[in-house]
């Protein structure tokens, strides 16, 4: 009942059909600009949010630099407080190691806190192939998992979903999984509430095993926090007799202390909450109170070779608050499945196609879908630099070059698709760097200005489809100012190479 | 003081009267401004697809076309920003790659030197107003390159402010993109799109005569987009207001 990433189209394809549902449209723009005037509120609260802004970066990129040393503290505290701490390289590792814990406990169903992780690895469709049912008890999982569907959004997973349609899935698929959805629910969002609260009920009072995530991992008392609005991620943290937590290594602060900064940073950034209802903590067990095992899955799946890149490091600060995608142009016109992955988003952008490479088109088409407005730098409440980010694996797609794979050091190959581009970039910078050149183009151009079709073909139909293209001028800036102002030496052809400045240069200008 | 005006590619190409309307504001001004001939483009059309490599010549170009010069004025937020928080970029990389400092030493020389026309006019010469007529009503687009890379702030707002005649309106939710983005506007063209027509219907619902931003290139994709539209308002520079006076109206829009 999960759907998955595997084979989804390149972003401008999938956003090209995305763009003309007026549906999703609709329920996007309605939910982005909400939540995106609420947030700009909070956060204007506090006086001292670039403070906290700076700190939660400072706090982020050391603990990164010494991620080693707090990893292996995580590890020694949570043993020590009767934890056990696993290790998965990869997606599939992790899978395995969640499948066998699962099957040790004799289980073959088990509830779930909403978690980034565990969708980043499909978990879910793992467990189903191993025959464990994995049921999402957060109220948007929920409704994505019943409609059979993939989430749009890291906070808010069903935002592509409107309260009607919502009923519908309840209506139609409640009674497939437990108990059915009540005769008669209507598009109330507090008849809605209701329904999931006495569907969940039941899988919270069966369940023997938890499966979560965590927001942040303290390194110095090896406890993990989870940060939500529902309650319904702590039943699964208190109630199970097993607790499983697949949490990605970057999650990790050094101390407690570090908290006050992220726990004001986040709240504020996601829901535009001064403080959200849950927040819970754990450390390893203890005796009469919640799960007597409680096991921890550190994933590193691509985190590693993403921190070996000293520009796409800072992508690994993300606290998942998805102000980026609130506050996005293109997120709220294309939406979130357009970026195939569990990552949507400016930061979807720059995250996947680092963890996950940028081999096929989708991944290598993820850094090109932004228009670089750096909203989401503004936003984004540890300072990634996200348009920085972008511009930088563009560069990876189109030029290949250096990077971290799998931890070995390696040059990549430019993406396929790209010959022709890369063609027209070298010829343009070639005229570019011969002003005779650019001068001879801007003459030609000009005298053909007449002949210059309302749809062009080629690369440029996807300008002209929908906007006219400007008249082009009988005389260029340059000619304009050589007949008006008269320049020392003419160009030749191909003039204005090297040490030929001094004779283009006009006349002398001093005030 | 010896002040050149870089022109960029696109204006120099497309619209040289925004071009000509700088030199005819600064000499206004009092300033005597160079056009050095050895310009071309900052080359932020290849840096921002990816091109990296193929932008370094035109890196190189730059610093020597605009050598000796203590100010160098750029009427367009985008290619401004370019060099200020680019080239320098471009310097860092190229020392990783282990081919020394000459990238960054051009673009420590050349960052200091290089104003957005609006601050060339309110923090180096210390103007708001520039004696401009221009009796229409205008809505102010601040385009993103401007407003978060270079944080232009109320600078323009200020300039339009005291311009003579001129009736500015609100732009609702001005602060979003266009959606031009360079190559993004043709790689993926159903997104640009669907955002420049929300940004035409917002310039549209201000009732506006012109919709005036500090660079060509996001208005050549907001005109396109209103004049497909068959809207009534149409794209001017922001420098071609400043430049136009009661002796010399502005013409584009009789």
């Amino acid at each position: 009942m999960s759907g998955t990433y595997l084979g989804m189209p390149a972003f401008p394809k999938a956003a090209a059909v995305s763009t003309q549902q007026p549906t999703l449209r609709g329920n996007l723009t309605h939910a982005t600009h909400t939540i995106r005037e609420k947030r700009a509120r909070a956060v204007g609260e506090l006086a001292d949010w670039s403070r906290l802004r700076a700190a939660g970066a400072a706090i982020k990129k050391r603990t990164l630099r010494h991620l080693d040393r707090y990893l292996e503290q995580v590890e020694e505290r949570v043993t020590a407080a009767g934890g056990t701490v696993h290790w998965a390289r990869d997606a599939a590792e992790a899978q395995r190691l969640v499948i066998d814990l699962v099957r040790a406990t004799g289980e073959s169903e088990v509830v779930k806190v909403k978690s980034m992780a565990t969708q980043e690895i499909e978990l879910n469709n793992a467990l189903e192939e191993a025959g464990i049912s994995a049921y999402e008890t957060d109220l948007a999982e929920l409704i994505v998992q019943l409609g059979d569907d993939l989430p749009s959004h890291i906070l808010v997973p069903a935002i592509h979903r409107n309260r009607a349609e919502v009923r519908d899935i309840f209506r139609r698929q409640m009674g497939r999984w437990g108990r059915p959805a009540p005769e008669g629910l209507t598009e109330d969002p507090a008849e809605l509430a209701e329904a999931a609260r006495l569907h969940l009920r039941e899988k919270f009072l069966k369940a023997r095993v938890g499966i979560s995530g965590a927001n942040f991992v303290v390194a110095d008392t090896g406890t993990l926090c989870v940060v939500e609005s529902e309650g319904n991620g702590r039943m699964c943290l208190t109630l199970p007799e097993t607790l499983i937590s697949v949490v990605g290594i970057e999650k990790v602060v050094p101390s407690w202390q570090d908290l006050e900064v992220f726990l004001q940073l986040l709240p504020r950034s996601s829901t535009a909450e001064r403080m959200n209802p849950y927040t819970s903590t754990w450390t390893g067990t203890t005796d009469e109170d919640g799960p007597r095992e409680f096991h921890l899955v550190l994933l590193d799946n691509g985190r590693t070779d993403t921190l070996a890149d000293t520009v796409g490091r800072q992508a690994l600060r993300c606290i998942r608050c998805s102000a980026c995608l609130n506050v996005c142009p293109v997120y709220e016109r294309a939406g979130g499945h357009a970026y195939g992955s569990p990552y949507p988003g400016p930061i979807g952008a720059i995250l996947t196609p680092q963890l996950r490479g940028t081999g096929t088109e989708l991944d290598a088409s993820l850094p090109y879908a932004s228009s670089l407005c750096g909203a989401c730098y503004e936003v984004c409440p540890v300072a990634i630099d996200i348009p920085e980010v972008l511009v930088h694996l563009r560069e990876r797609v189109v030029e290949g070059g250096p990077a971290t794979v799998r931890g070995q050091r390696t040059t990549l190959r430019p993406a396929s698709g790209h010959a022709a581009e890369r063609a027209a970039m070298r010829a343009a910078t070639w005229a570019l760097d011969h002003p005779g050149a650019l001068r001879a183009g801007q003459r030609l151009a000009a005298r053909s200005r007449r002949l210059v079709p309302r749809r062009l073909p080629g690369p440029g139909a996807g300008w002209t489809r929908s906007r006219d293209i400007p008249d082009i001028p009988p005389e260029s800036f340059r000619d304009w100012w050589r007949r008006e102002r008269g320049a020392g030496t003419a160009d030749g052809p191909t003039g204005g190479e090297h040490g030929s400045d001094g004779s283009e240069r006009g006349k002398g200008g001093a005030v | 003081m010896r002040v050149a005006l870089f022109v960029t590619c696109v204006n120099d190409t497309l619209y040289p009267r925004t071009g000509q309307a700088v030199v005819t504001l600064l000499e206004r001004l009092g300033v005597d401004v160079d056009f050095p001939e050895g310009q071309t483009c900052c080359g932020q059309p290849q840096f921002n697809t990816g091109y990296r490599h193929a932008t370094e010549p035109l890196v190189h170009r730059y610093a020597r076309a605009f050598e000796g010069y203590d100010h160098i004025v750029v009427p367009s937020g985008s290619c401004a920003a370019m060099v200020r928080d680019n080239y320098p970029r471009i310097g860092a990389k190229a020392e990783r790659e282990g081919r020394g400092t000459e990238l960054s030493e051009i673009a420590a020389d050349v960052v200091p030197r290089t104003w957005e026309l609006t601050e060339f006019l309110v923090d180096v010469l210390g103007v708001t107003d520039v004696g401009a007529w221009f009796p229409h009503t205008v809505t102010y687009h601040p385009t993103c390159h401007g407003l978060r890379m270079l944080g232009l702030g109320e600078r323009p707002r200020k300039l339009l402010e005291q311009v003579r005649g001129l009736e500015l309106k609100e732009l609702p939710q001005a602060e979003e993109c266009c959606g031009f983005g360079g190559t993004f506007a043709v790689k993926n063209a159903a997104v640009s799109t669907e955002m420049g027509l929300d940004k035409a219907r917002h310039i549209e619902e201000t009732g506006a005569r012109a919709v005036c931003t500090v660079d060509n290139s996001c208005l050549m994709h907001i005109g396109g987009t209103l004049s497909r539209q068959g809207a009534e308002a149409r794209p001017v520079h922001l420098a071609e207001i400043l430049a136009s006076t009661e002796e010399h109206p502005y013409g584009g829009l009789s």
